[in-house]
């Protein structure tokens, strides 16, 4: 296939490890808002509160990250100039927005137990939007030129959300006495096998594009992502009801392995960009062309 | 595309590249860079042809790629740019509303209100953008929060200044051969077809127009080019497609796997709350 001397077509991305890190954070923040308003309304208090305050940890650290990534962080208010449907970083900012207002309110009115009518106002809030906050940067790098990334743009909203909701459960896990962490527990196996299920069929749809995932840091983090994952959720599952050393190291390794998972994904897109042959020879095929018919250059 | 400027919607202007007039002598890439102090990002020998700067990026807004090809022997020059598409990823991802779209139908970032999130980057299927990471100019706003580099977006205004003005772009204006040429793009797309019928009448091989085609994937570029060989061997995509194409879609399985978070949540629950 001819390229111009080897350049990428399409550039990688300019985000920072601040970026990934927030993929995290604002994955583990949207899930536990929903556990926990799901834990309230069947009335397992421990679990409800403890996730809470784990939304709002997450919810608080989040948006800290993504000023970090600016390239003018003064400027960080400008995300609110407008409401953009077309720009899934518009819609985004405001739902983290919205959903990390929420979460902070009601952490700090269940810490102080003021205003329970407004608290549970602030819970409603916090829990509606946390599930767009789990999934919504899946469609945030699918939408681009990336090849990984946007041929992926189904899965991916499946993939971070599964991995919220496992890394949700797992915080609660550690977060919580074990005899009030059962649908923790089962949160964090139960997501952990539906990601690794995504991940697998996400693979399989990208065919050629998914190399990444199997090449330098996006493979080494793929590993790690699957390893930590399910060692973790196995951990939780067969002794976190019993220990809770067990349900304290398998959430720490779940927690790690959704990290990783982050990580994998965003590396493999700029590993994607880097490389022509994923932009031009799909956009070939397409076309109804063969591999490069174009005179060899670049001698 | 320009009726929300109403009496103030402009005929729509663009570029006409005719590479097969290029004659690589980089006029274009100087006086882009002087009008719009563009600032010097580092003086290379890349050993690639005559071509020193690469790429199109933050502070190469004209690029003149260089192709030495032996059969049949020839050497190929290009002057790119920002294509100015019909449907513009970048300015449908900006989250700030700093992309927007000029009453000629440009694709020009706002300086003042950029914040740098660089979603725009990897968003256009060119590449064109890119974030300065030099040193920044006015003095930093607050203590803290503030970079030392410039951190925003920049790329090919299609000289927004100049066109008010009444003047053609600066790279239009330099170029000695008129490979580059400026106008409303109905003229343009007229004198390109022209120009490919006189060169397929000559059996030129492989002159193609690339981008003149409003049904493309990104509705056509207002900067369009007349290309000698495949767009890859320019370094260009043979098939862009704005990535915004398929949001709707995209957004129907954010909101499915939003209700499968919820439902997931709920169905742990299943057994007993505890």
């Amino acid at each position: 296939m001819s390229s111009y001397y080897g350049r990428p077509v399409i550039k990688e991305p300019v985000w920072q490890p601040e970026i990934p890190w927030y993929f995290f954070t604002g994955g583990l923040a949207g899930a536990s808002s929903v556990l926990s308003l799901v834990a309230r309304l069947r009335g397992n208090e421990p679990l409800a509160r403890r996730s809470l305050y784990v939304a709002a940890a997450a919810d608080l650290v989040s948006p800290v990250l993504l000023i970090s990534d600016l390239g003018r962080p003064e400027r960080f208010l400008n995300m609110f100039r407008v409401f953009k449907v077309t720009s899934p970083m518009s819609v985004g900012s405001w739902i983290l927005g919205i959903s990390g207002g929420a979460s902070a309110t009601a952490a700090l009115l269940e810490a102080t137990g003021r205003l329970k009518v407004v608290k549970y106002a602030a819970e409603a809030v916090s829990a509606l939007t946390g599930g767009p906050l789990a999934v919504y940067t899946g469609t945030l790098v699918a939408d681009t030129a990336v090849p990984v990334w946007h041929e992926a743009r189904h899965e991916l909203p499946f993939l971070f959300g599964s991995g919220a909701v496992a890394s949700a459960g797992a915080a609660a896990a550690v977060a919580v006495p074990r005899e009030h962490a059962g649908p923790a527990r089962r949160l964090a196996v139960g997501g952990t096998i539906v990601e690794n299920v995504v991940m697998q069929a996400m693979e399989k749809r990208l065919g050629m594009l998914g190399e990444p995932y199997h090449q330098e840091e996006a493979g080494t983090y793929a590993k790690l992502a699957k390893a930590c994952s399910l060692g973790g959720a196995a951990l939780i599952g067969a002794a976190g009801r019993r220990s809770r050393f067990a349900a304290v190291a398998g959430g720490a390794l779940l927690l790690a392995g959704e990290a990783a998972l982050r990580w994998s994904v965003f590396k493999a897109g700029f590993q994607s960009a880097r490389d022509p042959k994923y932009t031009v020879a799909p956009q070939r095929e397409r076309l109804g062309y063969g591999p490069s018919s174009a005179t060899e250059t670049n001698v | 595309m320009l009726d929300s400027y109403g009496p103030e919607a402009k005929e729509r202007m663009g570029f006409f590249t005719d590479t097969s007039v290029c004659i690589g002598c980089k006029a274009c890439e100087v006086a882009c860079k002087e009008w719009n102090l563009v600032p010097e990002d580092g003086l290379v020998w890349t050993g690639e042809s005559y071509d020193n700067t690469s790429e199109l990026g933050a502070n190469t807004w004209r690029h003149v790629a260089f192709i030495e090809q032996s059969d049949p022997l020839r050497w190929l020059m290009s002057s790119d740019v920002c294509k100015h598409c019909t449907h513009a990823g970048c300015l449908d991802v900006c989250p700030t509303g700093s992309l927007f779209r000029t009453e000629y139908g440009t694709v020009v970032v706002q300086q003042d209100i950029c914040n740098g999130c660089g979603y725009c980057v990897p968003a256009c299927p060119f590449g064109v953008l890119d974030k300065r990471h030099l040193p920044r100019q006015d003095p930093p706003a607050l203590p803290v929060l503030t970079k030392e580099e410039d951190g925003r977006v920049w790329k090919c205004t299609l000289c927004y200044d100049r066109l008010k003005g009444g003047h053609e772009p600066a790279c239009a204006k330099a170029c000695p051969t008129d490979s580059i040429q400026f106008g409303p793009l109905d003229e343009l797309r007229e004198r390109a077809d022209k120009r490919l019928e006189k060169l397929q009448a000559e059996n030129w091989n492989g002159a193609r127009l690339y981008g003149r085609d409003p049904g493309d994937g990104v509705g056509g570029f207002g900067a369009f080019f007349l290309l000698l060989d495949e767009p890859e061997v320019y370094g260009l995509p043979p098939d862009p497609v704005v990535t915004t194409r398929d949001l709707p879609s995209m957004y129907r399985s954010a909101a499915i796997a939003a209700g499968a978070v919820v439902a997931g949540v709920l169905a742990a629950f299943v057994g007993g709350s505890t």
